[in-house]
């Protein structure tokens, strides 16, 4: 499925001083502008769901978009990244907590080998499946089992306020920004390891797994990678989900619909694409932002909010249907050919006389 | 391994070092004498670069390989013709590994196997195409010819991350390499762009150029030709032989069109149903009556050279 026409947008050699440039100035405003300018609701119900989805989207994408295994599991790992951080944070209260986050990514990687083993013998539709397995499982155990919630009714936890280093981060902007931090660093990571020998194969083998195998790719090792990677990095997603946006989250919040939200990021993004990760992120909290805003201004009067917010989804539904009709290949192919257009048609006025 | 990760240019491929590299030119037109086979032929005291014993293959009720022995020769172009469904390419998937014979066994640089690892194919000095394309069409031409050489590096993901001075001398060689072999089948236009949109003629040299990238001992072609137009058939041949004559690569190629592989082999194999039916040089098989009852029809094809 995943083998259609994808081209990681990030191979383009010839975008990338512009791509550089403007990752620069995107983090020149996240970092300096916003903080100053922002109000509390862009922060708390906007940037920073944004910055843990589409850093969940990020994850994802190194799994199905780079690698070609699906994924129905993605929230499962957040949840644990999430209860992982609580956990540590409250039974090893010595520890910093920047490595609190390292290792609840640490241990969400475990859980994601583990559920990832069916993909060596798995693939597409079958895989797919089995990842359901994770999904209910995880929630099942923290359901079931108090420990992890500190015994709390039905595993609702209430994570300690954020503080790095004595510095107490627990206001809207301390948490965007500690967010932005880690989410900047993890993108970096990813980043690299997609531009590298590794990110490479992990692309063979999406592609071809027979020619891969000739060439010499571990593919299974490379799989069992990609899960344990992605995993972690769907884990650090899940500690920002938990620790800087919400702050009280049960087991139940981490369901089946929020891994068909981080797979449609992904997908409405641009697989194998790390700028589609954010681009799918932004579309995703934000369309429905508007939506509600637009529904409750339109027709707020004349139904009660049950139906606008099913009628929400169902706009939205029809939204992304039409769009990857048009666009398969997502926000990230759009972007690419707007720019490419821009650059064109800069070039060719400015060899006009 | 043998041969540790290469550090000088590809220069070879420019150098006419190599057997026989001097007298043979590398743009020989199609139909040409090769060298006379006797001196190809193994020998008890040359080790075969590739052997097949007694290999024998079935799906269900399908036998596609029966008791099938094959030696080639280093240095060897060594063609494996026969009908559609003749299992030649299943010949090729068991020597490298990705069928499991029934029984036989496949020896390669001196080792004997059961089943080929394909995993180590690479690192025992073997390279091949398909005969469907198997290119990673995501990836640019560049990084799929550089995938060729994923078996020698040795940097592991994080010395990748951080950038760490073995990380980043192999990423420099395998560029240096990728570059070459990209200018050595002329496809520097094509470089940064992704393969899936390519022509077939030219997916089909990307593959290729993956495959020597890795300079292999020994290489297996599937129909590298087929869909290919004549001007381009005759570039490739040119290849082929060029490849042969400056690093003595053994070639196992499997080929439709009579008149390549009458130019170009030094020995030719027949198959029909799975059986060997014939083996010897090109001019034994013209003339090799059971071969042209089975497979060339009447003589006067060889000679216009068209495809089967
Ligand atoms: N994976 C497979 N599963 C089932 N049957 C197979 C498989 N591979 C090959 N066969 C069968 O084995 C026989 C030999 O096939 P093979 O592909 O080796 O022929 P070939 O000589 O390469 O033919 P062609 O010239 O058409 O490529 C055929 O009858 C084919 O249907
Ligand atoms: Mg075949």
């Amino acid at each position: 499925m995943t083998d259609a026409v994808l081209k990681p947008s990030e191979t383009s050699a010839s975008g990338l001083p512009l791509t550089a440039l403007g990752v620069g100035a995107l983090l020149v405003v996240a970092f300096g502008v916003l903080p100053l300018v922002g109000g509390e609701y862009l922060f708390d119900a906007i940037l920073t769901p944004f910055l843990a989805l589409a850093l969940a989207g990020l994850g994802l994408n190194i799994l199905t978009g780079y690698t070609g295994q699906v994924s129905l599991g993605s929230s499962a790992f957040m949840a644990v990244g999430a209860y992982a951080a609580y956990n540590l944070s409250l039974r090893l209260p010595g520890l910093p907590f920047l490595l609190d986050i390292l290792l609840a990514g640490v241990v969400a990687a475990a859980v994601g080998l583990v559920f990832g083993l069916p993909s060596l013998r798995l693939r597409g539709f079958y895989l797919a499946v089995s990842t359901l397995a994770a999904q209910f499982f995880v929630q099942w155990v923290f359901n079931k089992f108090g420990w992890f919630s500190n015994g709390s009714a039905s595993g609702v936890i209430t994570v300690p306020p954020l503080t790095i280093a004595g510095v107490a981060l627990d206001g809207s902007v301390g948490r965007y920004l500690f967010s932005l931090s880690v989410v900047t660093l993890v993108t970096l990571l990813v980043w690299r390891i997609t531009r590298s020998a590794t990110g490479r194969s992990l692309i063979a083998v999406r592609d071809h797994e027979t020619a891969a195998r000739v060439i010499g790719v571990p593919v299974l090792r490379v799989k069992l990678f990609a899960f344990g990677l992605s995993s972690f990095v769907i884990g650090v997603a899940g500690v920002l989900w938990a620790f800087a946006y919400l702050r009280t989250i049960e087991p139940a919040g981490f369901n089946l619909d929020r891994s068909f939200q981080i797979l449609f990021i992904v997908i409405i993004g641009g697989l194998a694409s790390i700028r589609g990760a954010f681009l799918g992120a932004g579309l995703i909290v934000v369309f429905p932002l508007v939506l509600a805003r637009l529904g409750e201004a339109l027709l707020g009067g004349l139904f009660d909010s049950g139906v606008l917010e099913m009628s929400q989804r169902i706009v939205l539904g029809l939204l992304i249907i039409g769009f990857l009709i048009a666009e398969p290949a997502g926000l990230s192919a759009l972007l690419d050919r707007a720019l490419l257009n821009r650059g064109w048609r800069r070039l060719t006025a400015r060899a006009r006389p | 391994m043998e041969r540790a990760f290469p550090q000088g240019p590809l220069s070879r491929w420019q150098a006419g070092e190599g057997r026989g590299g001097g007298n043979r030119s590398p743009n020989h037109v199609i139909g040409a004498t090769p060298m006379p086979a006797a001196a190809l032929a193994p020998s008890p005291d040359t080790p075969a670069a590739l052997a097949v014993e007694r290999v024998s293959l079935s799906f269900g009720g399908v036998v596609a390989l029966s008791e099938v022995d094959l030696s080639v020769a280093p240095g060897e172009i060594r063609a494996i013709i026969g009908p559609n469904g003749a299992g030649k390419s299943s010949l090729l998937n068991v020597v490298s590994g990705l069928y499991k014979p029934d029984q036989g066994r496949v020896w390669l640089s001196g080792h004997s196997f059961a089943q080929t690892p394909t995993d180590r194919l690479a690192h025992l000095g073997v390279a091949r195409t398909f005969q469907n394309l198997a290119l990673f069409k995501g990836l640019s031409v560049l990084d799929n010819v550089a995938s060729g050489l994923t078996h020698s590096l040795r940097a592991g993901v994080l010395a990748q991350i951080v950038g760490s001075p073995l990380a980043r001398r192999e990423k420099r060689a395998v560029e240096e390499r990728a570059e070459e072999a990209i200018a050595f089948f002329h496809l520097d236009s094509y470089r940064d762009r992704p393969v899936g949109g390519l022509p077939y003629g030219v997916q089909k040299r990307v593959e290729l150029a993956r495959a020597l990238i890795a300079r292999p001992h020994l290489l297996l072609l599937d129909e590298p030709m087929a869909g290919m137009t004549l001007t381009e058939k005759r570039e490739l041949t040119g290849y082929i032989r060029a490849v042969r004559d400056r690093h003595n690569t053994t070639i196992v190629l499997i080929e439709h069109d009579i008149g390549v592989v009458m130019g170009l082999s030094d020995r030719i194999a027949v198959l029909d149903y799975g059986r060997r039916i014939a083996d010897g040089t090109p001019e034994e098989i013209r003339n090799n009556q059971t071969v042209i009852d089975a497979y060339l029809g009447v003589a006067h094809d060889l000679e216009a050279g068209e495809g089967i």
